[in-house]
C-alpha cells in the first residue's frame, strides 16, 4: 500500500485537484473566501479590500493573488473552487465570466465553444499509459 | 414497511435554479434543457413519494474548511435553502423525515458505513435544484427530504463502489423502516464539467453516454470506474458522478427505464437525467 506517494492526478493538463495537501495550503484562503457567505462581510469587503484581507492569516502571495483575481493562481496556493467562487460572487461575476478568466478566452467566445459542446476531450485527456505510467 | 419504487437522477447545476427562479426557462438557451424534464413533471405528480432521500454534495455551504464530513445525514425537522452568496433561492423550506433519518443513520452504521448525523444544515443549490426541476415552483415542497450529503469536494473522495455499496445498505435500511412509505432515492450532480484552471469547459459526451447506457445495465461495472478516470475523462468536477451510484445501488439490479435525457451544455456543466423504477416494489 502506497497510496500517499502517488499523485499521478498532477499530470493532467490545466487541473489541479484539490486533495488534503492542498487543503492544509488553502486552509486561511479558503475560509476568507468562505467568509463572504455573509452579506455583512460582502459589504465590509467592497468597502475596503485590502483591510479587510489584512485581517486573514493568508501568505503574502495568496493575498496578492486575492487581489489580482488571478484565479488559477490562487487554485495552486491551495484555494478550493466552490470556495474562492464566493470572490467572483461578491463581484457580481457568474461562473462562466470566472471560468472564461481561467482559461484565458472572451466570456463570450467561452459560451460559444460551451454551446458547441463544451472543450473537446481530444488533447485534454491523457492516455491510461499517461496516466498511470512512468510517462511525465 | 417502507418500500423504494424508483430512483432519480439529474444534474444539479446552480444556473439551472438561477433560470427558473428568474424566469427564464422558456428563453433559446434553456428551452431545450427544461424540455427534458417535461415527462418528469409529469410522472413524478403521478408516482408522488411520501419521502426523498436525496444524495448530493454541499458546496461550501453549509460545510466549511474546519469539518468535512465524507458521508453525512440530515436528522433535521427542516432544512433552509442557503444564502450563497446572492441571497438564498425563492423556494420553500425542505422538510426532513425525523424518524426515517435516524432509522438509516442507525443502520447505516451497524452496517459499517460510519455516516456523519448533521442536525443543523443549510442546504445549498446541490440539493435545491434537483426538487426544482421536477416539482417546479410549488409553495412548499409535497414530500419529505432526508438529505444524504457526499463529500466530493477534498479528494480523495469515496469510490464509485463505496457509494454503490452505501446504496445497497441504505436500501436494507429503508426497507427495514416500519411504516407505509413509499420512498425514491436520487442521485445528483454531473455530468461531465471541469469548473477550474486552464482545461475549464471540458465535456466528454462520450463518456457520459457510455455511463448512462451502463448505469442502466452494468452498475457492478461502473462501480469499478477509478476516481482517477473520472477527473481525467469527465473533468475535475465530473466526479460528483459517484453519487449517481448511491441511487443505483438503492434500486433492483434490473430497472425499467421510464426517462433518459442528455443535454450540452448548461453553463459549464453537461446535463444527464434518468428515472429508473423498481419494478417489483410497485
Amino acid at each position: 500500500m502506497n497510496h500517499a506517494k502517488r499523485k499521478p492526478y498532477h499530470k493532467i493538463p490545466g487541473t489541479r485537484v484539490f486533495d488534503s495537501e492542498m487543503a492544509n495550503k488553502g486552509y486561511h484562503l479558503n475560509q476568507f473566501a468562505m467568509s463572504l457567505l455573509k452579506p455583512e462581510n460582502r459589504e465590509k469587503f467592497k468597502a475596503d479590500e485590502a483591510a479587510y484581507i489584512s485581517e486573514w492569516p493568508m501568505s503574502a502571495e495568496q493575498k496578492q493573488a486575492v487581489c489580482d483575481r488571478d484565479y488559477n493562481k490562487m487554485l495552486s496556493l491551495g484555494g478550493n473552487i466552490y470556495f474562492i467562487s464566493k470572490i467572483f460572487t461578491t463581484d457580481g461575476l457568474s461562473f462562466q465570466h470566472a471560468a472564461a478568466m481561467m482559461c484565458g478566452m472572451t466570456p463570450d467566445d467561452y459560451k460559444k465553444m460551451m454551446v458547441n459542446g463544451g472543450r473537446s476531450p481530444e488533447g485534454n485527456i491523457l492516455s491510461a499509459a499517461e496516466l498511470y505510467g512512468d510517462v511525465t | 414497511m417502507a418500500r423504494i419504487t424508483a430512483g432519480v437522477s439529474t444534474s444539479h447545476v446552480p444556473a439551472i435554479g438561477a433560470s427558473i427562479d428568474l424566469g427564464k426557462t422558456t428563453e433559446d438557451y434553456w428551452q431545450p434543457l427544461f424540455a427534458g424534464y417535461e415527462y418528469s413533471k409529469k410522472w413524478i405528480q403521478q408516482n408522488l413519494p411520501d419521502v426523498v432521500v436525496l444524495v448530493y454534495n454541499d458546496h461550501g455551504t453549509a460545510f466549511d474548511m474546519n469539518m468535512i464530513p465524507i458521508f453525512a445525514i440530515g436528522c433535521a425537522a427542516e432544512f433552509q435553502p442557503a444564502d450563497e452568496g446572492w441571497g438564498p433561492r425563492p423556494v420553500p423550506i425542505v422538510k426532513g423525515h425525523q424518524a426515517m433519518a435516524a432509522h438509516i443513520a442507525d443502520n447505516l452504521i451497524q452496517d459499517d458505513f460510519d455516516i456523519t448525523i448533521v442536525r443543523k444544515m443549510d442546504v445549498d443549490h446541490g440539493l435545491t435544484v434537483p426538487l426544482s426541476l421536477m416539482f417546479g415552483q410549488p409553495t412548499q415542497w409535497p414530500c419529505l427530504v432526508i438529505p444524504l450529503a457526499v463529500n466530493v469536494v477534498l479528494y480523495p473522495v469515496p469510490s464509485g463502489n463505496r457509494c454503490y455499496q452505501l446504496g445497497k445498505a441504505l436500501r436494507c435500511a429503508i426497507e427495514s423502516f416500519d411504516a407505509d412509505l413509499n420512498v425514491q432515492v436520487w442521485g445528483t450532480g454531473g455530468m461531465s464539467h471541469q469548473l477550474q484552471g486552464e482545461r475549464v469547459g471540458l465535456i466528454n459526451q462520450a463518456f457520459d453516454r457510455q455511463f448512462l447506457d451502463d448505469l442502466i445495465a452494468d452498475p457492478e461495472t461502473v462501480a469499478q470506474i477509478p476516481l482517477l478516470r473520472y477527473i481525467n475523462e469527465a473533468g475535475s468536477e465530473g466526479i460528483e458522478m459517484v453519487m449517481w451510484l448511491v441511487m443505483r445501488g438503492a434500486l433492483d439490479d434490473k430497472v425499467e427505464v421510464k426517462h433518459r435525457f442528455y443535454h450540452v451544455p448548461a453553463s459549464n456543466t453537461a446535463v444527464g437525467h434518468l428515472i429508473l423504477e423498481n419494478p417489483g416494489a410497485l
